[in-house]
């Protein structure tokens, strides 16, 4: 039998976890554990000071276990794995405890009890450390062909740049023809160029060999995994099949129609996307025109700010008045949102060029009559009537209500209001959590044709790093199904999210290792206990329940 | 040479610059990334949380930081400045001076023996915001990577007198060496990333708001160094003058911005990190009530509104609509802060325990110089100047600009904007 060899690294993180718990005396208590052969503490064992620490002491105590008690597997399990694969220690042969995000945050104010936790937890981690078998990694091949769904503005361009990369890519759009809402407006912010302009684009797709366009299309089943998808395309009547390495998601937004709200009415009271047509055409007959910001947003229904909204009234605002200087412009907002250097000029410009703001207060929202507004003036605490013969609704970006269908689809997240989540906030903000899958553009959050444009290329370079690559490797914990035990009742096959688990042509109930997530959900629901999650057997769980007192 | 160009430059290592560093290590590229300061980490590295999940900084940038350190693609230059380019795109050719560090890099583990020797003491801790100090040989912050001391020339004893020399003793490892020099180093490229981030402006430029003068007024970046848990005073936030706990804090945003005066311009991320501060404020103290004083509450970004929400119904925020005219101090060191209320249009005087100053996020100093030493243009206020619609695209054919460099921007749009750069240079290395 194996000699178990467990080294501990318990972590202070500063004091996020050193300011509460008694780092000394779980210290003390983990060293008087079985098979503990080494444990010490660390200001921040994610220092390199930290890992090169745990380097050494492999080396030194021959270790074949490491545990580290501190943040969350989330953000750093994989940089101790990894740590633990540069000193020749298998990366499965790792275990995280949780004695932060789990223990010293929500202990805070109960230290003794939080210190008691800590002990429990690092105890139930060395349990299962114990019983750790070592893993590898799965290996899959590449196809370096990319998929964009979406022809707007932000999927043309994400298409382009891996076009240039030389990877073949295919735009899936929904209309007859590429260019999103560009196709709707008159002219651009903020230095009113034709949106004709950015539109000429298209040409240089439809000319460059790399890029293959199906319009009148939509995915209706997506099966495989990052490096291998299989898309099948309707277009029109026809189904045909896409493989592809990556998707990009590109669907963008529309903005909402007011109905029912200010008395919309299309003709004398209408949209800003009502207005870029009119003024496209020459055809806007109006001298006093008054434009009211948030109509259908930072409400309870919809509680964002749509991010464009005032960018998009200054600048039609700034159109009409270089039109008909005579014309009287008001805009009522909240607050002004043109954050950065060029749009916070583009406003100022726009008082310089007499156009009138007037804050307002949700509270008290302006009130449309025949021919004048009625608002309350928040700054000046003043209730004004102004006359007009033309309202514009500045209304929010909404996510299409197919968003949804594409969602369960590509089983990407969705959060209020339906626009997509990423995975992390700030640290990936182009990639989902699903692995191969990115999102850009107007279906992530409302963004204006600058910004789809920079995130285009984003989600396009987190696209190529993995087409550049010949192989991946995917994660070694997954669903295992003893076929000697296994009634094949199927009930696995139904429960998986992710479709990984299924029965083959000779009848069998088999695991995709790559599509896998070990999420335990078959697992948990196999009648017969003939499914096994690598990593996280029932033994192991077992024995980490006992040894916190649990008994079965 | 073939080899390197089919790399890439990259100025400056903070977010941006690593984000950008990483996205083309994967590509298959290689990166040259060039850092002023001893450390990577940049400005992130300083703030404690970051806004809207209030997630630990240093904690989810580490991995980061580690990552770029072990690439093997990426080659890392720290106390390093570039100083002239030559070339085009597709085959730059890059003049970068390398300081002294006096500590070899290879030899250096980190352990501190050199630091508790050194007789020089009180130096004051940039990174800290100067509220805290080092010896002559030190390391910024106690994760810095590379985790490796340096000397500071100027004050080492040895260096500029000939006495001393107790590091050399101290360090088992043999890594210090007197006889480093600044050393001139070339290497091509194919393509260049700028990321060099922003200055903070300095407040005491605005007199009326009392900031250098009146213990209790601190900038938006030394609050982050206060309240940081691995910060001077370890997390437990006392304000200067007394060292007692504050009750009643007021944050001021727009402190140098959307002002004529000053910077013209809206620095993008002072509405979300002064609720972002005052809600740790409140994490750390449920008796903290916070007053945040603004123009336009500008949240246009995902979850930005309803953060803003948050931190008024759960966290004791209250935002006011005003311009603070002027802080003055009474007696107990308490600042007064003076504005008009816009309901009352009544002029209020209300005494704070602490106040923070969200100070404008400005160009960096060296900006003018690197523009000259790249041959690119800057904008009118100096930021870097990027295409209208392809912001990261410079004035100059492979060479782009990503993060507060060229437009003060938060921390998500900084990634983002340094995957995008990425892709840009990407294209410039695969079309040869």
């Amino acid at each position: 039998m194996e000699d178990i060899r467990i080294g501990v690294f318990i972590c202070h993180c500063g004091t996020n976890i050193g300011g509460i718990l008694d780092i000394t005396s779980i210290t003390e208590y983990t060293k008087t554990l079985p098979n503990v052969i080494y444990a010490a503490d660390n200001i921040y064992t994610c220092s390199e000071l930290g890992l090169s620490e745990i380097r050494g002491k492999i080396k030194e105590h021959n270790l074949n276990r490491v545990v580290v008690a501190s943040c969350s597997p989330r953000t750093h399990e994989n940089l101790f794995r990894e740590t633990c694969h540069e000193a020749g220690l298998n990366p499965y042969l790792f275990e995280m405890v949780n004695i932060r995000d789990q223990d010293s945050w929500v202990h805070m104010k109960e230290p003794e009890k939080g210190t008691e936790k800590a002990k429990d937890l690092i105890h139930m981690g060395i349990s299962k450390a114990a019983l750790l078998k070592p893993l590898e990694k799965i290996k899959v091949e590449v196809t370096p062909s990319a998929a964009i769904i979406g022809g707007g503005i932000a999927g043309m361009t994400a298409a382009l740049n891996l076009a240039k990369q030389g990877f073949q890519t295919t735009i899936i759009e929904k209309e007859s023809q590429l260019g999103g809402n560009l196709r709707l407006l008159n002219k651009l912010y903020p230095i009113e160029v034709d949106a004709s302009k950015l539109l000429e684009i298209i040409d240089i797709i439809e000319r460059n060999k790399n890029i293959h366009v199906i319009t009148s299309a939509v995915p209706i089943k997506v099966e495989g995994f990052v490096g291998n998808f299989e898309i099948s395309v309707k277009e029109r009547e026809q189904i045909s099949k896409i493989k592809t390495g990556i998707i990009i998601v590109a669907t963008g937004a529309k903005p909402l129609i007011p109905k029912g709200l200010f008395r919309y009415n299309g003709k004398s009271i209408i949209t800003q996307l009502d207005l870029e047509p009119l003024l496209k055409e020459n055809k806007l007959v109006a001298q006093n025109i008054v434009m009211i910001q948030c109509v259908g947003a930072r409400n309870e229904e919809r509680p964002y700010c749509s991010n464009i909204c005032c960018m998009t009234a200054l600048k039609n605002a700034m159109i009409i008045k270089k039109l008909n200087p005579n014309s009287n412009l008001v805009i009522l907002y909240r607050d002004i949102q043109v954050h950065g250097t060029t749009y916070e000029d583009y406003y100022r410009k726009a008082r310089e060029n007499g156009i009138i703001f007037i804050k307002y207060s949700s509270d008290k929202p302006p009130l449309v009559k025949d021919s004048i507004i009625e608002v309350y003036n928040e700054l000046r605490n003043q209730e004004i009537n102004i006359p007009y013969d033309l309202v514009v609704l500045s209304t929010p970006l909404i996510a299409h209500e197919d968003s949804t269908t594409l969602a369960k689809l590509l089983k990407i997240p969705q959060q209020d209001n339906n626009f997509f989540l990423e995975a992390h906030v700030k640290l990936r903000p182009s990639d989902f959590a699903t692995d191969g899958i990115f999102i850009c553009g107007s279906a992530h959050w409302p963004a204006d044709v600058r910004e789809s444009i920079s995130q285009a290329y984003a989600a396009a370079s987190r696209a190529s790093r993995i087409l550049s690559k010949d192989t991946l490797e995917v994660e070694g914990s997954t669903a295992e199904v003893d076929i000697e035990i296994c009634i094949k009742c199927k009930i696995c096959t139904r429960m998986c999210p992710f479709s990984a688990i299924y029965k083959n042509k000779e009848g069998k109930i088999e695991v995709n290792q790559v599509l896998c997530k070990a999420c335990g959900v078959c697992g948990a629901s196999c009648p017969t206990g003939a499914i096994t999650i690598l990593h996280f057997t029932d033994e192991q769980i077992l024995s980490e329940i006992a040894s916190c007192g649990g008994e079965f | 040479m073939e080899e390197n160009l089919k790399s890439v430059l990259i100025i400056g290592g903070g977010i941006a610059g690593i984000q950008a560093s990483l996205d083309l290590a994967e590509r298959g590229f290689k990166v040259e990334l060039v850092e002023k300061e001893s450390c990577i980490g940049g400005r992130m590295a300083q703030l404690d949380k970051t806004f809207p999940t209030n997630d630990c900084s240093i904690c989810i940038l580490a991995p980061k930081l580690a990552e770029c350190n072990r690439h093997p693609n990426i080659t890392l230059h720290t106390l390093s400045e570039v100083k002239n380019i030559t070339g085009e795109a597709g085959n730059f050719t890059v003049k970068m001076l390398q300081k002294a560090r006096y500590v070899i890099e290879d030899v250096c583990k980190g352990c501190g023996d050199c630091e508790v020797i050194c007789p020089i003491r009180g130096l004051p801790n940039r990174f800290d915001t100067n509220l805290n100090s080092h010896g002559a040989i030190y390391i910024p912050f106690p994760s810095s990577i590379p985790l490796v001391y340096l000397i500071d020339d100027k004050k080492c004893l040895y260096l500029n007198y000939g006495i001393c020399g107790l590091c050399v003793k101290a360090c088992g490892a043999g890594a210090i060496d007197f006889s480093q020099k600044d050393e001139e180093i070339e290497f091509n490229v194919g393509s260049i990333i700028i990321a060099t981030g922003f200055d903070v402006f300095d407040a005491t430029l605005i007199p009326c708001l009392g900031y250098g003068r009146i213990n209790n007024v601190v900038t938006g970046l030394e609050f982050e160094r206060l309240i940081c848990a691995s910060g001077p005073l370890g997390g437990h936030l006392v304000r200067p003058s007394d060292k007692k706990e504050p009750k009643k804090i007021a944050f001021i945003n727009c402190v140098g911005s959307r002002d004529i005066n000053y910077n013209p311009y809206c620095s993008s991320c002072c509405c979300m990190y002064t609720t972002k501060e005052a809600m740790v404020a409140y994490e750390h103290d449920n008796e903290i009530n916070s007053t945040i004083f603004y123009i336009d509450l500008r949240a246009p970004g995902k979850d930005f509104q309803k953060y803003i929400k948050r931190g008024n119904r759960e966290y004791n925020i209250n935002y006011v609509k005003a311009k603070v005219a002027k802080i003055i101090e009474d007696k107990k060191k308490n600042p007064i802060v003076i504005y008009e209320n816009t309901k009352t249009f009544e002029i209020e005087r209300e005494a704070f325990d602490l106040v923070i100053l969200a100070a404008s996020m400005i160009p960096k100093k060296d900006a003018e110089e690197l523009s000259k030493a790249l041959g690119i243009e800057l904008d009118h206020y100096n930021f870097f100047k990027g295409d209208t619609y392809h912001p990261q695209v410079s004035s100059k054919e492979g060479i782009f600009l990503c993060g507060a460099c060229r437009e003060p921007m938060d921390i998500p749009t900084s990634v983002l904007d340094a995957s995008s750069a990425a892709a840009r240079a990407t294209e410039i290395l695969s079309e040869r």
